[in-house]
């Protein structure tokens, strides 16, 4: 050892393992270590700790699932599972209470709908941006940027949307209405008042997801065979038609499942949402105009009230708990079954 | 007429001559006075962003169709994709930029040091934004996650390598919940502390109730998916062959991965780490049924209400009185650039490649045969 070289941090850590239990004996031969193939002592402990922490993890979600369940009870024992799922109203000063979670579900399904449409055309174009038009340099710029959305708090995007960005976008709004008002979503009440709509909530929404889709879309992109992409170009296809007949087929899986986690995270939007939107539950598709409550932002608003209506927003962060979870579960099997996903983290 | 004037000259759908660029600020030029005429002459104004919104669909038709008249569609709906595309890189970044400069603009004249150093005490409606600060909310935000730390970095890191380096049937499952985890909404982590914790046990302890430390195992709750993901993907960059030359040395799995696994992925672990602080220190949401907000310094993380940064912006923010709107503002540029500074401390970290090809080199020249030695 002496003669060798300067003995650092990582030789130290690693030669004890190389030289043989007990170390070499002078004069007696050296006795043989017993080479077995079972686990060391040390592995066993491994296996055992890391097998907890993965149990942990499972256990977590589990338990997620089971408390919300448990003190739903209350709630749900009242208005009854069935009443609970398709009454509108939430009114907790009639007894017995009646609420329900139809309303905001409305609203959160809405929101989505609208932030999807937003952010997924939006998401694939920047991906192809990314991977197929830009240099190198910008490439990176752009991914960088594409990360730093979605760095950006959500409380953020809240209070930008709440202040400024709802009101540059009424006039559109209005002249939606005006003009195209005899198709139903459109459609406002006479001197309804614009701000606070699903329409913009939705919006402010797709902003957050955005970088959601097109962070999975571009590693879908990116995977694209080169030899796939050069035989359309050999045999005389535009970029057009080189992106049209080989990198969209073979992105197909990781654009649907970048959809669905997308609107996974859309459906548990929380807090631009619960500034947004004026948190009422009601039935309607009038995304224009002023009005919405979704699951999410609904119980951020109510968040330190009586025992009972806590008991009911438990109920109503179940199903939201299970809507998202389905949603976000769907997404990972279509990207990993997918040709193009198989290696994507999401 | 001979038969080499016929030959039509190839044609490079890539290339652009001046006309093409002609063509385009034309197409841009006559859509805009397009727009400008219907929307004054022909109906009423829609605002700048509708405005913006039928010009561009204009230009769109309107490029499309001159290329078509010049090129042929083929060039047409080529060149006609790579705008589409190009504006859409455009737009990514304008709602970034829109959204930086008004925090900053808002923010910037109420952000003074004083923001640091006091609290909400004694602050009324009618005195200016300047007045108090939100220190009680920044070392509230500094012991959630740095507690929040605490409890979600072990339990992430050993998971990742479960995930990366154990041969567990569990495996897949495990990292489908792991996947599934990292979407559930922040409000249902804070609805799930507070259903198992504060509900049951808060008349018992006051650990168990409204308190920094309930908000910070909520916010574990958020970083663990974060943490677990980046950690999983930087342990699958370490190569095999290091692994393998450890396990060859006779290393037992467990030491193999502490002494040559984690140490290679070391920058990657503390990029995994900011990025898991990046995550958790902007969520407003589970805050609101764990640390639930308090206007006065409360250092105790373990007894009592107290306040962070989302919270005091979320709760400012809502108030009728414009200074405490600008109060709200100075907290969210703060944020703001916790977030900045943050997410570019990650990314020094992350793309160091120099230094960890320096490690790489050094671990590589102690497994290598002694006269490989420089």
């Amino acid at each position: 050892m002496a003669q060798g070289p300067a003995v650092d941090e990582a030789t130290v850590e690693l030669l004890p393992v190389a030289v043989p239990r007990g170390g070499p004996r002078n004069g007696a031969p050296p006795v043989p270590r017993v080479v077995t193939d079972d686990p060391a002592k040390a592995d066993i402990w491994f296996n055992r700790i890391t097998l907890a922490s993965g149990g942990t993890v499972l256990a977590l979600l589990a338990m997620v699932g089971v408390f919300l369940f448990l003190r739903s009870r209350t709630a749900l024992a009242e208005s009854g599972l069935l009443s609970f799922l398709t009454r509108v109203t939430w009114r907790t000063d009639v007894h017995p209470a009646r609420i329900g979670v139809l309303g905001m579900l409305t609203g959160t399904v809405l929101v989505a709908i609208v932030a999807m449409l937003i952010a997924v055309p939006l998401g694939v174009i920047a991906a192809l941006f990314i991977t197929e038009y830009s240099s190198l340099r910008t490439r990176r710029y752009l991914t960088a940027m594409v990360d730093l959305l979605a760095a950006i708090p959500s409380l953020l995007f809240g209070i930008w949307g709440f202040l400024y960005l709802s009101g540059q976008v009424v006039p559109l709004s209005a002249w939606l209405s005006r003009h195209l008002g005899w198709i139903p979503i459109f459609a406002t009440a006479p001197n309804a008042r614009l701000t606070g709509s699903i329409f913009i909530a939705g919006i402010v929404v797709s902003l957050m997801t955005l970088p959601i889709v097109a962070s999975v879309v571009r590693e879908v992109f990116a995977q694209v065979p080169p030899g796939e992409k050069e035989a359309a170009l050999a045999l005389g296809s535009t970029r057009w038609g080189m992106i049209r007949t080989v990198v969209l087929p073979f992105g197909q899986g990781g654009i649907i499942g970048g959809t669905m986690l997308g609107l996974g995270r859309a459906l548990g939007e929380t807090i631009a949402v619960a500034l947004l939107l004026p948190q009422v539950p009601e039935l309607s598709a009038r995304i224009l105009q002023n009005g919405g409550a979704t699951v999410s932002g609904f119980i951020a608003r109510r968040a330190g009230s009586d025992s009972f209506t806590t008991s009911g927003l438990m109920a109503a962060g179940l199903i939201l708990f299970l809507l998202t979870l389905i949603t976000n579960m769907m997404a990972s099997v279509v990207v990993a079954r997918s040709r193009s996903g198989a290696g994507v983290e999401l | 007429m001979s038969t080499a004037t016929q030959v039509r000259q190839p044609r490079h759908p890539v290339d652009r001559t001046p006309d093409d660029f002609v063509v385009l600020f034309a197409s841009a030029a006559s859509s805009v006075a397009l727009t400008w005429l219907i929307f004054t002459r022909f109906t009423d104004g829609v605002g700048w962003f509708g405005f913006l919104v039928v010009a561009y669909a204009l230009f769109l038709v309107t490029f499309y169709l001159v290329t078509f008249e010049r090129l042929g569609p083929l060039v047409a709906l080529d060149r006609l994709v790579s705008t589409l595309v190009l504006s859409g890189a455009v737009v990514l970044l304008v709602p970034l930029v829109l959204l930086v400069s008004y925090v900053f603009g808002r923010g910037l004249h109420a952000l003074r040091p004083g923001f640091l150093i006091h609290d909400q005490r004694g602050i009324t409606p009618i005195q200016p934004a300047t007045a108090g600060g939100g220190s009680h909310a920044v070392v509230g935000t500094f012991e959630q996650v740095g507690l929040a730390l605490v409890w979600a970095l072990p339990l992430g890191l050993i998971t990742a390598v479960f995930l990366n380096e154990s041969r567990s049937r569990w495996r897949r499952l495990v990292r489908i919940i792991v996947d599934a985890m990292s979407g559930i909404p922040s409000v249902v982590a804070g609805l799930f502390i507070f259903a198992v914790l504060i509900l049951p046990l808060a008349r018992k302890s006051t650990i168990f109730g409204f308190n920094g430390l309930m908000a910070s195992l909520a916010l574990a709750l958020i970083m663990l998916p974060t943490i677990t993901q980046t950690v999983t993907v930087v342990l699958r960059l370490v190569a095999d062959g290091l692994r393998e030359a450890g396990l060859a040395l006779g290393a037992s799995k467990a030491r193999m991965v502490w002494s040559i696994v984690l140490p290679t992925a070391r920058t990657g672990i503390t990029t995994a780490v900011v990025l898991g602080i990046a995550r958790a220190v902007g969520e407003t949401a589970p805050l609101l049924f764990t640390a639930f907000g308090y206007d006065l310094m409360n250092a105790n993380p373990a007894s009592g209400a107290q306040e962070s940064l989302p919270l005091f912006v979320f709760r400012n923010i809502q108030k009728p009185d414009i200074s405490a709107v600008d109060r709200g503002f100075a907290g969210a540029l703060l944020l703001l650039i916790i977030v900045l500074s943050l997410f570019v401390v990650a990314r020094i970290i992350g793309g160091d490649r120099s230094r960890r090809t320096k490690r790489l080199a050094r671990i590589r020249a102690v497994l290598s045969p002694r006269g490989a030695h420089p």
